[in-house]
Order: C-alpha cells, then sequence, then structure tokens
C-alpha cells in the first residue's frame, strides 16, 4: 500500500481536526489533496511532530488531533512513544506511516527496513494501549475509524512502499503556515466559547 | 550544598504571576522543589518530557493551542534541544521562554557540568537567543515577566539563566 492512499482515505475526515505531518513526502501528499487552514506542516526538526501534537491534544481537549508521522521521524525520537503514554491524550491519532526508508533525504534504507525493528511492538512497549499494526488500506481505513470514534490515544503503525510525489513545494511560507494555523485553532475556541 | 528552598518558591510564585499555566521541563536537581510546586499546584499543568527536545515540541504545540507556556531546562537539555530550537521555533516563529539551569559554571564543584557550563553563553551567541543572569530572588520575578514578554513579541527563543546565587543556599 502506498501512503498517498492511507492519506486520501483520511483527507475527508480531517476538515474539522487539528492536523500535524512530518516533513517531505507526508507534508507534500497532504498538502496535493488540497491544503487547509487546519494543517501544520513540519519541514525540518524531525521527531517533532508527535511532540507538538502532544502539547496541542492537552491544551485543546475538546479538538481531536492527528499526527502524521513516519518511521525515520519517530526513531529520531523514541521517547515520545513514552511521554505520549504518560499523559495518554485521549483526542490524539498517532499515524506512523513506516516505509522502512528515510526517503525525502535520500531513500537510504531506516533501521525498520529489515523488519527486526517493530514501531508497533515499541509503542506497546512504552504503555500506549490502543496501537494497530497494518498493511493494507483496508485495514488501515477500519484502524483510522476506530482511532477517530475511540476517546483515548491511538497509534496506528502503517506499513506503506517507500514512494513518495515526484514534485515537492508549496505555495505556503513556513511562518505563515504556523500563524494560520494557530488562528484557525484561536478561531475554533473564540467560536465555541461564544454562548 | 542544597538547592534553595525559598528561592524555589519565590521561582514559582513568579511564574505563576506571569499568567503561565503550562509548563513543560526534565527533572534535575535544581529545578527539583520548583517542580514539586508546580505538581501540587492544580492551575498548572506540568508536562515531563524524556528528552529536553520533545519540550520544543511541546511548547510549540501549546503555542498553537494558546497557552501561556515556560520550559524549564538544564543548559545540557538546551544543548540537547538545539535543532528544536532551531528547526521548529527558529524556523517558524515560535516563542519560547527557556528558565534554564545553569550548571557547571562559577563554584561549579562536579566536573562533569563543567564543558556544558563553560560553552552555554556561547552557544546562546551564536543561536542569537537573547538571554540575562537570574542572580537574585528579587529580581527574578522581573526577569521571568520580561523574558515572557520578549519571545512573545518577538516571536522567537528566550533564554534566562538560573545561577548557582539563585538556585543553591549559601554557605
Amino acid at each position: 500500500m502506498k501512503r498517498s492512499e492511507c492519506i486520501a482515505m483520511l483527507y475527508p475526515e480531517l476538515g474539522d481536526k487539528a492536523v500535524v505531518t512530518i516533513m517531505g513526502a507526508c507534508a507534500q501528499e497532504l498538502y496535493d489533496l488540497g491544503h487547509r487552514e487546519n494543517f501544520f506542516y513540519l519541514q525540518h526538526a524531525m521527531g517533532l511532530a508527535s511532540s507538538i501534537g502532544l502539547g496541542l491534544a492537552l491544551h485543546l481537549p475538546r479538538e481531536k488531533v492527528v499526527v502524521l508521522d513516519g518511521d525515520g521521524s519517530v526513531l529520531m525520537n523514541l521517547g515520545t512513544l513514552a511521554t505520549l503514554a504518560r499523559y495518554r491524550p485521549a483526542n490524539l491519532v498517532h499515524v506512523i506511516f513506516d516505509n522502512g526508508s528515510l526517503l525525502s533525504t535520500g531513500g537510504y534504507d531506516s533501521h525498520t527496513a529489515s523488519g527486526m525493528t517493530d514501531l508497533a511492538a515499541m509503542a506497546r512497549g512504552a504503555g500506549i494501549e490502543h496501537v494497530a499494526a497494518v498493511d493494507s488500506v483496508v485495514a488501515f481505513g477500519e484502524a483510522a475509524i476506530d482511532a477517530f470514534a475511540r476517546n483515548d490515544l491511538s497509534v496506528i503503525v502503517a506499513r506503506v512502499a517507500a514512494v513518495g510525489p515526484n514534485y515537492y513545494g508549496m505555495d505556503l511560507h513556513l511562518p505563515e503556515n504556523a500563524f494560520r494555523f494557530r488562528r484557525w485553532i484561536a478561531g475554533r475556541t473564540s467560536t465555541r466559547e461564544k454562548p | 550544598m542544597s538547592v534553595s528552598y525559598e528561592n524555589s518558591k519565590v521561582i514559582f510564585q513568579a511564574i505563576k504571576d506571569a499568567g503561565v499555566t503550562s509548563l513543560s521541563a526534565l527533572p534535575e536537581t535544581w529545578l527539583g522543589l520548583l517542580l514539586q510546586h508546580a505538581e501540587r499546584d492544580p492551575g498548572v499543568r506540568l508536562i515531563q518530557v524524556a528528552k529536553e527536545e520533545e519540550a520544543i515540541g511541546v511548547a510549540a504545540g501549546a503555542y498553537f493551542a494558546g497557552e501561556r507556556h515556560v520550559l524549564l531546562m538544564q543548559n545540557h537539555g538546551f544543548l540537547a534541544a538545539i535543532n528544536g530550537i532551531v528547526s521548529l521555533a527558529q524556523l517558524y516563529g515560535i516563542p519560547l521562554c527557556m528558565l534554564i539551569a545553569l550548571r557547571g559554571h562559577w563554584g561549579e564543584p562536579y566536573p562533569w557540568h563543567t564543558r556544558g557550563g563553560i560553552v552555554t553563553e556561547g552557544v546562546l551567541r551564536a543561536l542569537n537567543i537573547p538571554f540575562e543572569y537570574a542572580r537574585t530572588p528579587d529580581a527574578v520575578a522581573r526577569q521571568i515577566r520580561e523574558a515572557y514578554t520578549l519571545s512573545q513579541s518577538s516571536l522567537s527563543p528566550v533564554a534566562l539563566l538560573l545561577t548557582r546565587d539563585l538556585m543553591e543556599e549559601p554557605l
């Protein structure tokens, strides 16, 4: 299965959720479906997308937060799994696309390429209760439906092919993305607080 | 040498008085008493991380959520967080108000802290991070308030270095 198929399947569900993606192919594939103000693309600082998601989820308990992560990024910040488990934000869905590759930085094998390193097992070992490991589009869709419906921290590890888009580029400056993302959240919060 | 109970209390109250409602931290000796206050206070959310770079992400999430957030870390944790500071906070214009325990500096008896202590100021300068030294309990409340204000107006990281004079009981 391709990551782009999974993201396309999620896309219709993301309109009302705060979404954080990692850099490169993952960000580009979401952007290419149509940018929305509630999407934040972390184009560097590998590993921190899930930490941003944790900060969002704990401080916005009434919003659903979705992190689109990757094996290379998670491997750079494995402690995040334990921190997520400790604080267990009920409104966070952490999707890890595992393509066994550092695709966006040259396509070198990551530590998960051999199949020895199991990110789902690591998430479970960190103490996260709801972890789904999927390798088909149908199973991904089912896991996503469960995760969005569940009022508890959910991790989905999706084994995907190491392929990405042919073109990288966005008509969106990085600080502009941050400002607009924050404004979308502020708008949600202020609308809800009105009587 | 023991950590100053009184000054830890003063610093925590100063953080509260700055309107801060959310803290991220990696516990360490000088910050221990301060974090105990945070744990006991229902008006403050404390998020402990496994490594300090995580806290840069958590702080960004808190900022996006409109929450007033301060980061507590040791200077070696600051050194461990640099890519997050550069490639998240500085790249995207996200404010960080960092209170950093300055270990390994004037009066440091432990050799293992010294390299980090000696390079901290130079690294802050290289990163263009405005910083001040907090040395006395009388000034620290104003310093925390002003560090927070500058981080928000400049949309960038700001550091307040918590020194031995402030954090340890005098001999």
